[in-house]
């Protein structure tokens, strides 16, 4: 029953556990933090292979675990976690041994700003980057990285091959891309700076290919491996300045294993150029097949197993 | 410095008063699609409360309503009908989202407050000789008002809160910094704009508890011992 005593209590209890949630607001600047103990995880030589929230980033993570396992390991496979803030700490104790990253937003989300943008100095960037655990092993040619893209017939009719051409434009020009690209040191800032082009900024996110398609938007911020560079008539323009951070697809592995798997994954990494990624991609959008039934295609087709 | 302090520190720098993702424009333009979708809600919601109200017909259905309908997923309603409707018609998805959002609670204050009339009171006035559209608007409209002016304050809440999914789509508002600031990983940025959003909330909370208040028709601000007073004698000597 309640009673004054009781209320009075229940009260006070709430009232303490409010004040809790509050002051546990006032403590380290990022709440996402990764927790500073480290365990080895993987039972005994099992290596697990994980992979992001991203279908994409899936069908990288089975060519890895099925070319291990071909080469003799047992491979447990952790797929589509999520994004960074859920699998890195994951990545950086060691429960999961080999993951597909890419070379530029890894950067990005171990330091806080990056000068570098070509891929060979992102890469070294990384490389010195990474916690003591971790290894980069060699980067492919394939990259999931920012574009300014526009329609094929666009760039015909304006002849634009590079983002300075934006600039011969007199039309009002609007890049659409996701919510962070505004603030990003490649973003349309930027362009503005190193390439002279005026562009509003609209953030057209999840919808962006269709807001281009459509004529909403006249630039798009469209990834290299998006499965549209092969299906719709669309084009991306140069960047001769290296203005946009490369971000190239790279196997993160724990140290320890580092040298076992490497001929396995550095012959992956060889074969796998920008074009292969977007085939692969495609495979998954369009033909609706499986990653487990595309990886194992891929590396039958190169040769691998 | 810890993170309240970051936050409040963000929400005073220059860059968030000028340029298109200024604050005032960002409140601006979350009021304007609060307003919208709660005008249009009320539109629909509170006439046909009212005549569920008076007529007593269709409960089930307002109860059903005001009840289950209230819990829609509303980020994943707006992304299906963004979907649905295309990239041409952003803000009319965005809208139907909030509109479908804000009807369970205008409906629920609309008929609760018709229902909540004593009926000795509606039997009185038709007793006088009042026809049904004066007692509704004489006595069950000023007496249903403060549990009315309940659903629109309920509504307006949970639409000012929702309204924050609105920049997921571009449409601007106070959700902006949050949907910016987690990938970039700007955390005073993150809690800076959830913290303007619940003052918003709270700011038109108080104001609209004022409003209820104010809404109770003079006559009923009587102190009930009076009244009570008044009755009983009355009652008790009537001729049997």
């Amino acid at each position: 029953m309640f009673t004054a005593r009781g209320k009075r209590t229940s009260f006070a209890v709430g009232l303490v556990a409010a004040a809790a949630l509050a002051l546990s607001a006032c403590s380290s600047s990022n709440p996402l933090d990764t927790p500073s103990e480290s365990s080895s995880g993987g039972g005994g030589d099992t290596i697990v292979v994980g992979s992001q929230g991203y279908y994409s980033n899936e069908i990288i993570a089975e060519i890895y675990a099925q070319a291990l396992e071909n080469a003799g390991f047992t491979v447990e496979k952790k797929l589509n976690i999520g994004q960074r803030d859920a699998y890195m700490p994951e990545v950086e104790s060691g429960d999961i041994n080999v993951f597909p990253e890419y070379t530029g937003s890894l950067l990005e989300y171990l330091t806080d700003g990056t000068d570098v943008t070509s891929p060979d100095d992102v890469y070294a960037a990384l490389k010195d980057a990474l916690p003591d655990g971790l290894t980069a092993l060699d980067y492919a040619e394939a990259s999931d990285q920012d574009t300014y893209t526009v329609l094929k017939s666009f760039a015909e009719e304006h002849d634009l091959k590079t983002i300075a051409d934006l600039a011969t434009l007199t039309t009002p020009l609007t890049v659409g891309a996701a919510p962070e690209f505004e603030q990003r040191p490649y973003g349309p800032a930027k362009a503005k700076e190193i390439y002279g082009v005026d562009l509003a900024f609209s953030a057209t996110g999840q919808t962006t290919l269709e807001s281009l398609l459509a004529g909403q938007i006249q630039v798009a911020d469209i990834y290299t491996a998006d499965p549209a560079f092969q299906t719709e008539d669309i084009v991306a323009l140069e960047d001769p300045k290296n203005m946009i951070l490369a971000s190239n697809v790279v196997p993160i592995v724990s140290s320890d294993i580092a040298d076992d798997v490497s001929d396995v994954l550095n012959a992956i990494s060889a074969k796998l150029t920008a074009e292969e990624l977007v085939a692969l991609n495609v495979q998954s959008t369009v033909d609706q097949k499986s990653s487990a039934d595309i990886a194992k295609a891929w590396l039958k087709e190169q040769g691998l197993v | 410095m810890n993170l309240f302090a970051e936050a409040i520190a963000w929400m005073l720098a220059p860059e968030q008063w000028t340029g298109n993702y200024a604050l005032p424009k960002l409140l601006a333009e979350h009021l304007a699609l609060t307003a919208l979708s709660v005008l249009i809600a009320a539109a629909i919601a509170i006439p046909l409360g009212w005549l569920i109200g008076h007529t007593g017909k269709g409960r089930e259905i307002a109860v059903a309503v005001s009840g289950a309908a209230r819990a829609i997923p509303a980020f994943g309603l707006m992304v299906l009908l963004v979907l649905l409707l295309g990239v041409l018609h952003v803000p009319e998805a965005a809208v139907t989202t909030f509109v479908l959002l804000a009807i369970p609670s205008l409906l629920a204050g609309a008929y609760t407050g018709l229902e909540a009339i004593d009926r000795r009171v509606i039997d009185a006035a038709r007793a006088m000789g009042m026809t049904e559209w004066q007692i509704f608007f004489k006595v069950e409209l000023p007496l249903g008002l403060p549990l009315l002016v309940g659903g629109i304050r309920s509504a307006l809440l949970q639409v000012i809160a929702t309204v924050t999914i609105a920049a997921y789509v571009n449409l601007g508002g106070l959700g902006w910094p949050i949907i910016q600031g987690i990938p970039l990983r700007r955390f005073d940025q993150v809690l800076g704009g959830a913290i303007i959003v619940a003052v918003l909330a709270l700011l038109v909370d108080l104001l609209l508890a004022a409003a209820q208040h104010a809404a109770v028709p003079a006559g009923l601000r009587a102190p009930r011992a009076v009244h009570r007073r008044a009755i009983a004698p009355v009652a008790a000597s009537a001729p049997a």
